[in-house]
């Protein structure tokens, strides 16, 4: 695939390094020479110098034969531009934006920008997680299905640990997909599967009851 | 009619004065305090301190209930987020921004917003100051 990466920052020259591993074709362009150079001493030449919010130096990108364009500037209004005069104006099938400000997360959905992904909110999700009350990770979300993934691990206390995922009364929209036991063994769990203190489990929920399955799996008696 | 503007700079500021002269019920946004200090003695509208892009910012100018929003600020990204934000989030029909880029303007006026593009414009302008009468 003919990937074209906007912005040659952490986000961008990283995505870049792991793409082309993956034997895909990769463009990053980025506005400032020396950010650009030292991508090229990296990665070969793949970095090309330029505004890539202009239409023109999109088009010296080839950004009519990309299959997907990321947009990964640490700018919200630029990432939009990008993914909106990719979808005008080259017809790209696929545009993906990072999202620094969380908040702007409605905008994007509302202008159909296809998949977004946004860090700070993740780093959020992650921090929150640290916190003492055990909680639920969020791994993924869906677009904009309103389902989430999220991953728990069970403690000692946990009130699901020693019972089935039979046993536990899930809420709607909610599937358990896969625990690992504390020996790292993969499961895809059935109703008999039993859980274990220690044992990760990533379930698919929706944001609205996801209260409900935290206090279902880590709650303590 | 209730008019919001977005970026309090030579233009902004001019137009909200403007506006405000005439009887129009005026908010401006900014992101720099001091930008205020372009408007006229006399200017009875509301400022707004804040990202003009940011939802909840314009809905703290009142754009909800507008009639018209503007996006005049110096950047084409951040006025096409602007008014698309005004528009898909808020309900306005009539948001215009100011938008340098010809190419980019083209693409923005296909997706809805009104679109002034000062480099055209003035090109006419320095053409007829040139060849004109």
């Amino acid at each position: 695939m003919y990937i074209i990466i906007i912005g040659g920052g952490k986000v961008g020259s990283g995505a870049a390094r792991d793409l082309l591993a993956a034997g895909h074709e990769v463009l990053v362009v980025e506005a400032e020479p020396a950010t650009q150079l030292e991508i090229n001493e990296e990665l070969g030449e793949v970095a090309l110098l330029g505004d890539g919010t202009e239409v023109r130096v999109q088009a010296e990108a080839g950004m009519n034969r990309a299959d997907v364009v990321v947009a990964a500037t640490g700018r919200d209004q630029a990432n939009l531009a990008v993914c909106q005069v990719a979808k005008q104006r080259f017809n790209t099938p696929r545009v993906i934006a990072r999202i620094n400000d969380p908040r702007n997360e409605e905008i994007f959905g509302a202008v159909g920008v296809d998949v977004t992904v946004s860090a700070t909110k993740a780093i959020l999700s992650h921090i929150e997680s640290e916190l003492p009350s055990p909680g639920l990770i969020h791994l993924l979300e869906f677009g904009r299905s309103g389902l989430e993934l999220v991953e728990v691990v069970l403690t000692d206390d946990a009130l699901s640990v020693g019972r089935t995922v039979g046993e536990l009364d899930l809420p709607p929209n909610t599937v358990l997909t896969l625990v690992v036991h504390p020996d790292d063994r993969p499961e895809v769990p059935g109703p008999d599967s039993r859980l274990e203190a220690g044992a990760t489990v990533l379930a698919v929920t929706v944001a609205e009851h996801e209260a409900k399955l935290r206090s279902l799996l880590t709650g303590s008696g | 009619m209730k008019i919001v503007i977005m970026g309090c700079g030579r233009l902004g500021s001019r137009i909200a004065a403007e506006f405000d002269a005439e009887g129009h019920e005026v908010a401006v946004i900014d992101n720099d305090r001091g930008a205020f200090n372009w408007l006229p003695h006399e200017f009875r509208g509301q400022t707004v301190l804040g990202p003009g892009e940011d939802r909840s910012v314009q809905e703290r100018a009142g754009v909800p209930e507008a009639d018209i929003f503007m996006a005049l600020a110096n950047g084409d990204n951040r006025n096409a987020m602007a008014a698309q934000v005004a528009m898909r989030l808020h309900g306005i029909d009539r948001a215009v921004a100011r938008i340098f880029d010809p190419e980019r303007a083209e693409v923005y006026r296909e997706l809805g917003i009104r679109v002034v593009n000062p480099t055209t414009v003035l090109g006419d302008l320095v053409r007829e100051a040139a060849f004109g009468a």
